[in-house]
């Protein structure tokens, strides 16, 4: 599929690579370090045309039934 | 009810304002839009509020072993009904315990993989829904033809192919004659009416030759997409879909008119690499939230959500068992007292593994508190001052 398919998908969420502010936020937050998140591939349709290296964060806003829009997040490996 | 963190410092503050906020927003249009007075509407809002914050979770809440439960006990209960299913209309797909087992089980492919596929507007009528479907359903030879039949006098191989078919479809015998050569090779081909005539390029042509040429002919793929064997059209509401056996998200994206932003496809492992882990996890919890209530079973979602993140948090879709999370488990002791107890046991010796003892079984193992619910904290005291609730008095043991 081509990139904006994927993009436009209903089944697919937004995914954005968060920068370093971010990151510290997101982890000062929750309490945790980069390794702790859940893992995402490097080599994901959705990532692969972000750009993302590894090492990076991306938060996923996903649209719940029980919370509304909820936001995830993954780091690269 | 609904857990104060401020109080604790137990690691994160599950939900904050803004989660509840979200979930009213949803419903603030609809009790706008409501006929009672600004009065009882306010009330509303408030109890809604009260609930949604009484259905949370406490922290140190044991919530694996919830959705565990919660989904077991209702899944051993659709047992019986399940493996018996009248032939209906339409296709069959797994249904029921099987499917529940082979999501959770992550099966590379499923037993009926199926696919979904919604037409674009300007398709969205019988016919143009028809004869996508007929150019997605794999057509071998053999489904165009109305017999095969050896010419012994010429030592030939005589295919009569079916006129109504061919029409319909528009298949072109020389484009057949093209496929046929792909896959067979030395052999000449020539067209007469509605008949297709072969000849194996060879000195003695046996009669054996011929036969096993028959049999070739016939699986060659002539049109469609390879591994969809059936593709029906339905109609739901006003929108015609297509649904199909077997599953090819890459090839079927590509076909004319078809709505690729709601293509979809039970195979989570196909959608995990065309779309990502993310659409993955949604197909997972689709697929079980389906299967769970065509058998009646009514499971709060927040307990599939949470068996899908843990499915999908290493970026790949893991199984439940051994050798996905349960084996993967951070605790020797955990994982020894689920399967294959002696090699974890012994493997833990030679590497001179520990143990931290966080988790459930562990505790339960060695007859200690777990650290769960109220075992979580050892003692919490509220401080005097409220504006800095952050500090606890904590004593261990």
């Amino acid at each position: 599929m081509k990139d904006e398919e994927i993009i436009d998908h209903v089944l697919v969420p937004k995914h954005k690579i968060l920068d370093k502010k971010e990151i510290e936020t997101v982890c000062k937050k929750y309490g945790i370090t980069v390794k702790d998140l859940p893992k995402i591939l490097k080599d994901d349709p959705a990532v692969k045309m972000l750009g993302a290296k590894p090492g990076d964060v991306v938060s996923i806003e996903r649209i719940s039934s029980t919370s509304g829009i909820s936001v995830y997040y993954r780091t690269v490996i | 009810m609904g857990a104060n963190c401020s109080i604790f410092e137990v690691g994160v503050i599950i939900m904050d304002e803004s989660v509840i906020q979200n979930v009213l927003g949803l419903y603030e249009e609809k009790i706008d839009s409501l006929d009672i007075s600004p009065k009882e509407k306010t009330a509303l809002k408030l109890s809604l509020k009260d609930r949604y914050a009484k259905m949370r979770y406490d922290p140190g809440d044991a919530v694996g072993v919830v959705a565990a439960q919660s989904i077991s006990e209702p899944a051993t209960q659709t047992t019986l009904r399940s493996y018996h299913r009248a032939a209906g209309a339409g296709l069959n797909i797994t249904q029921g315990l099987p499917r529940i087992l082979e999501i959770f089980d992550a099966r590379k492919v499923p037993v009926t993989p199926s696919m979904k596929i919604y037409l674009k507007k300007e398709y969205n009528n019988k016919d143009k829904a028809v004869e996508i479907a007929s150019s997605i359903k794999e057509t071998d030879l053999k489904h165009i033809m109305v017999m095969d039949s050896l010419d012994l006098a010429n030592m030939a191989l005589e295919v009569e192919l079916d006129k109504g078919i061919i029409k319909q479809f528009n298949i072109i015998p020389d484009k057949i004659i093209s496929a046929v050569k792909r896959k067979v090779k030395n052999v000449n081909a020539s067209v007469d009416g509605n008949k297709l005539i072969f000849e194996i390029k060879k000195d003695k042509v046996t009669i054996k030759d011929l036969q096993a040429l028959r049999f070739k002919l016939r699986d060659v793929h002539v049109k469609g997409i390879k591994g969809i064997t059936h593709c029906i059209v339905e109609r739901v509401g006003d929108e015609y879909v297509l649904y199909t056996l077997g599953s090819n998200l890459m090839k079927v994206s590509k076909i004319e008119g078809i709505d690729t932003s709601r293509l979809c496809s039970n195979n989570m492992f196909e959608i995990a690499e065309v779309l990502g882990i993310e659409a993955a996890r949604n197909t997972l919890v689709m697929e079980i939230i389906e299967t769970l209530r065509a058998q009646g079973v009514d499971t709060d979602v927040r307990h599939l959500l949470l068996v899908a993140d843990a499915m999908t948090q290493s970026g790949e879709i893991q199984p439940i068992g051994r050798y996905g999370l349960s084996g993967s488990k951070s605790s020797v002791l955990a994982r020894a007292n689920f399967e294959e107890t002696i090699r974890h046991l012994t493997d833990a010796a030679v590497y001179g593994l520990s143990d931290d003892l966080n988790g459930i079984v562990e505790n339960v193992m060695i007859g200690k508190t777990a650290k769960v619910g109220t075992g979580l904290v050892d003692i919490a005291m509220k401080t005097q001052k409220k504006e800095k609730p952050k500090k606890v008095a904590e004593t261990k043991e």
